[in-house]
């Protein structure tokens, strides 16, 4: 235990005495997710919506006023037919449109419950989301004040569609992207680089011939990384939902382990290249063009994997970042549980096992 | 003997990197066509003093005259006049021998005749003409060191420049190296070696011994084992850097 | 009395390649337990390969080697306890301190620095006043003292040195063996390997080597005494004609220039006198010239077997 707190320390040296892994650490993960956050517009002024009012009750004035004295909104047209809603939305200044149910205000007084429908042109999905976040708020800011002198309390069953983008790909992309791409280079790259440092510096023939066992020397050289990793994790986790108010709908225990598991993977994989290559150069070679490239491009993250030609789909589906990428949407947006994402999650281990095996077979006591 | 012309002349050269002073007020002369070794324990400033002499780097002060041109304001014409080697980077491990020789005679302006007729009589006095296209990292690394100073002199320098050129060779290798040497001396060339193996100090017309930036001594090296009472060239440096050491104590 | 003495290395049929290069080509020889013992020899004459299979970090072709009672393949965790390994390039981590660097190696051997402070004192001493420096920023005689220490910091009962003084100054070169002469008093066993042929009569025994082979394997002394072609030192005011004249003159073995002087051999020994020779050189327009009878150097014994060869 002695031996692996040594090793543990001096990996932190390491770490802490190189200008570079420290701005990889922290610099690049909260960059990147400023340069994602800040280019998808996430600024609501004045924006164009119309409403399709089939009650025109007084409740349903009151919200629409409330909507649009809110400052956000500006109310473009009324429409009196459901035809036009696409047709307001096709001409591309309207991007919200507000449906409010047949005798809303009379539902809502008499049952207590009152349908409202509320459509996006969700191309632009970042901003799509926004709206309709707003929009809610607005509405249950309202209902709040109207519960304040009701017994039980009233309901607006809200319902949200998306218009052009249905799946809303897009929207917080971003995040898991970045966490993909992030996470990848610290466990992978990072790992491999410095047991890479390790054999250039000649410093690997001491530790082979000393009593450590070679799991040893690998767990010594990994598990500053893992910590560092996860850490990164979370900071850009809690970037995601601090500073762009993304919404983490699932458990995030869930979330943290899935991130945790494909920091495993990353670093197995680091391993794996570390036994190959020589050279830290090579190492920083392999991390950026094989793997960083890929996770950027293929795994869903910029492009869309449905859209591509087939055989990309296939390349994109032998690599293990597309499946990180849907877990981590899933939990965040969807807010399932394990039993809708065990499927990817044992892809992942799958490929952690694969990688392990690997490098236990490659890695060598001895030199060549 | 014929009095020959300081082909070198240093006066008063003071290099400070910030309060630390690499080299303090050196003056010497190299004559011309000598072989004057440029001897000095590792960060005795030797390598600072050459870059300037070559160059590559300016002093903090003082004046210095190489092939008769003013290193502050000739550095282009001092530069068209030497050629340099070093043990560390000499050759490109990726090119072939001829590949080598095409480049470095080419970026010192020789034309292509000229290569031509250069790189043919090359191969054929170090006798590589049978392996002129292999590659450099495939040779051996004394034959390395041969093909490096022979293309250091390819465009006939006044002076040439030996940076620790012969580490890890064999004893035969190592001598057919110097030869190679003496031959390029008799020619004309200057060689100003620099080197902290004190056995190559032995077969130059002079040395210069630097200590903590400065020359503690400098002669012929039969006359400095005289002077130290040492056998050899060893024991004159550790003779003189222990001096030092006391000193600093 | 000699089968009292111990065996700490027995090297036998030993052959090593890297694809077509024969990097070593049937070694045998044996190293008794508290010996110096020196490999000499050039780049590429297989020094680094022989070290690193005698420390288990390279499997051999052909061939056994054992050090002590363990065998490299077998029992290379038997010999990883008892060897202190030192690389060609001081393997030193250049982002940690002095210091840190002596703990980091002391912590993997499962041991600390103050348990063994006193082996590594004399060694460690020199640089403890700079023990908070980083190892990047040290010089190179400072790196190769704590190396050295880092080698020896788990009390190995052999130690392996590859090239401990290539590119440290002539001061350093002597402290440091110095320092092995100390190591020795102490009962451990030293390897060592030079490219520097002055280092060996500073060893017990030498092997010297060449690409992949031994040339020969004794104490240096006796190497240099079982010389039995006969050196003159000839010196002229032109050495480089000297070279060229003494190459063309009859009966001529071999002509090297060894600093200001050229050592000459005779083929079948000496049959011209030194007059017949100086008068031979005058004509040839020499002036200032000096002979004189030498014994060999190890320099002399090495390019002598290399011809051989």
């Amino acid at each position: 235990m002695n031996r692996f707190r040594g090793f543990v320390i001096k990996e932190f040296f390491h770490i802490w005495r190189d200008p570079r892994t420290l701005l990889i650490l922290v610099g690049i993960p909260v960059a990147q997710i400023m340069i994602f956050g800040f280019v998808i517009s996430n600024d609501i002024k004045d924006l164009h919506i119309a409403v399709y009012d089939q009650s025109q009750d007084e409740v349903s004035r009151e919200i629409t006023n409330k909507i649009i004295s809110s400052g956000y909104f500006i109310l473009d047209q009324s429409i009196d037919h459901p035809s036009q809603i696409e047709e307001s939305f096709k001409k591309g200044i309207v991007r919200e449109v507000i449906v409010f149910g047949q005798d809303f205000g009379e539902n809502l007084e008499r049952l207590g419950v009152a349908d409202l429908q509320i459509i996006a042109d969700a191309s632009d999905a970042n901003t799509a989301n926004l709206i309709t976040n707003y929009t809610q708020a607005i509405i249950n800011d309202y209902l709040k004040k109207l519960n304040a002198t009701h017994q039980i309390p009233l309901k607006i069953e809200t319902q949200v569609r998306m218009l052009f983008n249905e799946e809303m790909k897009g929207v917080y992309m971003f995040v898991p992207g970045t966490m993909a791409l992030i996470l990848m280079l610290i466990s992978t790259m990072m790992t491999s680089i410095s047991i890479a440092r390790e054999k250039e510096f000649g410093t690997m023939e001491v530790l082979l011939v000393s009593p450590l066992k070679p799991v040893q020397i690998i767990i010594g050289k990994v598990a500053p990384y893992v910590a560092l990793a996860f850490l990164d994790a979370v900071l850009i986790l809690l970037m995601g939902v601090y500073v762009f108010k993304m919404p983490v709908l699932g458990s995030s225990t869930l979330l943290l382990l899935t991130a945790l598991l494909y920091i495993l993977m990353a670093l197995s994989l680091g391993i794996l290249i570390s036994t190959i290559v020589k050279t830290q150069q090579v190492a920083m070679f392999i991390s950026l063009i094989g793997l960083l490239l890929p996770t950027m491009l293929l795994s869903g993250f910029i492009f869309p994997i449905e859209n591509m030609p087939l055989i990309l789909q296939w390349v994109a589906n032998i690599l293990p970042f597309k499946y990180f990428i849907i877990m981590i949407k899933d939990i965040m947006l969807k807010g399932v549980g394990v039993a809708y994402i065990w499927k990817e999650g044992l892809v992942l281990l799958g490929f952690t096992l694969l990688f392990i095996a690997l490098s236990v077979k490659k890695f060598k006591l001895r030199l060549e | 003997m014929i009095q020959k012309q300081n082909i070198i002349i240093v006066k008063n050269l003071v290099k400070k990197f910030g309060i630390f002073v690499a080299n303090d007020h050196l003056n010497f002369e190299v004559r011309e066509g000598e072989i004057f070794g440029f001897l000095g324990a590792n960060g005795a400033g030797k390598t600072t003093a050459m870059r300037i002499i070559c160059g590559l780097s300016l002093p903090t002060s003082g004046e210095i005259k190489v092939a008769g041109f003013d290193i502050y304001k000739e550095r282009e014409k001092i530069k068209r006049n030497i050629g340099y080697m070093s043990q560390k980077f000499s050759l490109y491990p990726n090119l072939t021998i001829r590949e080598n020789i095409n480049f470095f005679g080419g970026i010192y302006g020789l034309s292509r005749t000229e290569i031509k007729t250069r790189t043919t009589n090359l191969l054929e006095k170090l006798q590589f003409t049978h392996a002129a296209n292999k590659l450099i990292r495939e040779i051996p690394l004394g034959w390395m060191q041969k093909l490096a100073f022979s293309i250091a002199i390819l465009h006939k320098p006044k002076i040439a420049f030996l940076d620790e050129p012969t580490g890890g060779v064999d004893p035969i290798t190592r001598r057919q190296f110097w030869e190679m040497i003496y031959e390029a001396a008799e020619q004309g060339i200057t060689i100003f070696v620099t080197t902290h193996y004190m056995d190559e100090a032995e077969y130059c017309d002079r040395v210069s011994i630097m200590v903590d930036g400065r020359i503690e001594a400098l002669d012929s090296p039969a006359k400095l084992k005289e002077k130290y009472a040492a056998e050899s060239m060893n024991d004159v440096f550790l003779k003189l850097a222990r001096i030092q050491l006391h000193e600093s104590v | 009395m000699e089968t009292q003495n111990q065996i700490a290395v027995k090297v036998g049929q030993l052959s090593r390649s890297y694809g077509k290069v024969k990097a070593l080509d049937l070694l045998s020889f044996q190293i008794v337990k508290g010996e110096l013992f020196g490999f000499i020899g050039p780049d590429g004459a297989g020094k680094t390969t022989l070290f690193r299979i005698i420390a288990s970090l390279l499997l051999p072709d052909v061939g056994s080697v054992k050090v002590g009672d363990f065998d490299t393949v077998k029992d290379f965790k038997e010999i990883r306890k008892i060897t202190g390994y030192m690389p060609g390039r001081f393997s030193l981590y250049h982002d940690l301190t002095v210091e840190e660097n002596l703990n980091f190696y002391a912590s993997i051997f499962g041991t600390s620095l103050e348990e063994n402070y006193e082996l590594i004192k004399d060694i460690y001493s020199a640089i403890e006043p700079f023990k908070k420096r980083r190892a990047g920023k040290l010089s190179g005689g400072m790196k190769q003292k704590l190396a050295l220490s880092c080698a020896l910091i788990h009390k190995p009962e052999i130690l392996i040195l590859d090239e401990p003084t290539t590119g440290v100054d002539a001061v350093s070169r002597v402290e440091f063996w110095d320092m092995l002469k100390h190591l020795k008093t102490m009962g451990i066993t030293i390897l060592v390997s030079t490219p520097y042929m002055d280092e060996a009569s500073l060893c017990d025994r030498v092997a010297l080597m060449q690409k992949g082979k031994i040339l020969t394997i004794d104490k240096p002394e006796s190497i240099t005494a079982n010389f039995k072609k006969e050196i003159r030192a000839v010196r002229s005011d032109n050495i480089y004609q000297l070279i060229i004249d003494l190459r063309e003159y009859r009966h001529t073995e071999s002509v090297h220039p060894f600093g200001q002087d050229v050592h000459f051999i005779e083929k079948g020994g000496i049959s011209t006198t030194a007059t017949e020779l100086t008068d031979y050189l005058h004509q040839k327009g020499h002036h200032h010239i000096h002979i004189q009878n030498i014994n060999a150097g190890i320099e002399d014994c090495f390019m002598d077997l290399m011809k051989e060869e």
